[in-house]
């Protein structure tokens, strides 16, 4: 990184942490730019959710940094978090099951009202299907629809930073590449992205950068495209 | 046809009166349910603080409601209302908080309530005393009596006044708890909270708040509840409490957690009973001549005496949680 670079978006300096006092991360960095897609990949256990769990202060960070915008953030609560531009999709349970698809967007942007509007609009934009179905519980909707909702109820809140955990476990390679469409989409909207995922092929081809994971350690680190060219990767991480 | 005005007067007014009580409690017990997981069996007292509250502004006013034309009653409710929400928000900062930071397991809330519910019927039998008292302090409890038009009808439809309120007040209560929940901003925070805390607390939502809310609401219908049901009979320390069985069997019934499924349980549980401790005997008598000889019709024909009805709640709780144990609205299940 030249020193011309911007300041980086996200930046996590050796971070390790767990669950109490038993660290499932030691020692990792990642560096992000505010226009790119990043792609946390590596075997069961590397700590990849864990990690992006780290980030939004849902675990504790025992020893290194994590700054937003420069500013530190770690173990700061998840509320205060979303005030300062960081949404998190959540694997599993990320919806509002008894609650329409439209309030559960509403709630997206609890904390700016005054939003809402003008937010739900744009979140139509990205996910049409969300239209016609916005009057109905998103307990009801598909496994994909639902990522959707749940994607959508993450950027009402105009995030600088979305965390996805594994948006396309469990769904149909067509929903997949879907999701995946939409992660490019929202990103060129001027929104960061990181994200855990098991298809990591498919992950990588759409990243600017990916971490490979191992052990709580980074393992590789490199462009997305770099690290599908490069054997070492493919030979461990990606199945030949 | 007396026959008819007989089972209207016994069943449907009746049972109406009894169903929308419970329902008004029931939305109390499950919203708090939804909202912080656990059974709340202090709600019964809370009901019984609120009357006991219109006991003693009406004693101190007697005459107010003479000027507008309502009892006096109803027009201390709505401060009543507010005392008993401010009641509840206290109790849960002084009691209930502490043990949700040491993030205790359900029951412990429980016994907790409990040991409310002893607090709260000690301390207004310290002041209330033992015994009955009506809160029509001054006024007077009209009766109207509605003559049907038929040759032959010699009872009329009998319904009292703080029934009428009764009805008025039910359908308004939840008509507001209706819109709140499905458009205001915080009612549909507060289903948000029900359905999914951890995501509510991603989105930003501040559930002290909620939880605040949560008890002002439950307070206020408890207000109203013990309230009405004190103007039907007479106030006393202990009439709410011993309607706790039926008030949670109606929560259950409707699904735990469901406001809708409270309302409708309530209604379920009150007209089971009513219907259980009716004398159908009246029902079956015109049709005497038609039926068997042999078969003669004890005068009194109901299902169980009117002093079993409480084990009607009793075993409809026992039925709902063997065959349905989430209630006929998909509810949560009570741990």
């Amino acid at each position: 990184m030249s020193s011309t670079q911007p300041q980086p978006l996200l930046e996590a300096r050796d971070v390790h942490g767990g669950y109490g006092s038993m660290n499932i991360l030691n020692g990792v960095d990642m560096t992000l730019y505010a226009d790119e897609v990043g792609v946390i990949v590596g075997p069961n256990g590397a700590g990849k959710s864990t990690m992006l769990k780290a980030i939004f202060g849902l675990l504790n960070v025992n020893h290194g940094e994590i700054l937003l915008n420069g500013q530190p953030i770690h173990n700061l609560p998840p509320n205060r978090l979303v005030e300062r531009g960081m949404g998190f999709v959540p694997q599993e349970k990320n919806v509002f099951p008894s609650l329409t698809v439209k309030e559960n967007l509403e709630m997206g942007a609890y904390l700016k009202p005054q939003n809402v509007k003008r937010m739900l609009e744009q979140v139509y934009d990205f996910f049409p299907p969300l239209v016609e179905k916005r009057h109905q519980p998103a307990g009801e909707l598909s496994g994909g629809q639902r990522q959707m909702v749940a994607m959508g109820r993450a950027l009402m809140a105009e995030p600088s930073l979305l965390l996805l955990d594994e948006p396309t476990a469990g769904l149909s390679p067509l929903y997949m590449n879907e999701i995946f469409d939409r992660v490019k989409k929202i990103n060129a909207a001027g929104v960061g992205i990181l994200m855990v995922e098991q298809n990591a092929k498919q992950a990588l081809a759409i990243a600017d950068k990916g971490f490979v994971l191992a052990a709580g350690q980074n393992r590789f680190t490199d462009t997305g495209a770099a690290l599908l060219a490069n054997p070492d990767v493919a030979k461990s991480f990606l199945g030949g | 046809m007396n026959e008819l005005v007989f089972f209207i007067n016994n069943v449907v007014i009746a049972g109406s009166v009894t169903g929308s009580i419970y329902a008004i409690g029931a939305i109390g017990v499950t919203l708090i349910f939804s909202i912080m997981r656990f059974a709340h069996f202090a709600h019964a007292d809370m009901m019984t603080f609120g009357a006991f509250m219109v006991l003693l502004l009406t004693t101190a006013f007697p005459a107010a409601g003479a000027s507008i034309g309502v009892p006096t009653a109803i027009l201390m409710l709505p401060l009543a209302m507010v005392l008993t929400a401010v009641l509840a928000v206290g109790i849960d900062k002084a009691f209930y908080k502490p043990l949700r930071a040491h993030g205790v397991k359900p029951i412990v809330m429980v016994i907790g309530s409990l040991g409310v519910t002893l607090m709260l019927q000690g301390l207004i039998r310290l002041f209330a005393g033992t015994s009955g008292q009506s809160l029509y302090v001054d006024d007077r409890k009209e009766i109207f009596r509605i003559a049907l038009p038929f040759e032959g009808a010699r009872a009329p439809i009998v319904i009292t006044e703080p029934q009428i309120y009764l009805f008025v007040i039910t359908i308004v209560a939840v008509v507001a708890l209706h819109f709140f929940l499905s458009r205001s901003r915080l009612g549909k925070a507060m289903r948000a909270m029900s359905d999914n805390p951890e995501l509510a607390q991603a989105s930003g939502i501040n559930t002290n708040t909620i939880v605040a809310v949560t008890w002002v609401i439950a307070g206020g219908l408890a207000a109203i509840a013990g309230t009405l049901l004190s103007l039907d009979v007479t106030f006393k320390p202990d009439l709410s409490f011993f309607l706790l069985l039926p008030i949670f069997a109606a929560a259950i019934v409707g699904g735990v957690g469901h406001p809708y499924g409270a309302i409708a349980g309530g209604f379920v549980v009150g007209f089971a009973e009513t219907l259980a401790v009716f004398n159908w005997n009246v029902l079956l008598r015109p049709f005497r001549d038609s039926l068997p000889a042999w078969l003669e019709l004890p005068n009194n024909l109901a299902f169980v005496g009117t002093e079993y009805k409480i084990v009607v709640p009793f075993f409809i709780l026992v039925a709902i949680l063997v065959w349905r144990p989430t209630g006929l609205f998909k509810g949560k299940v009570i741990s």
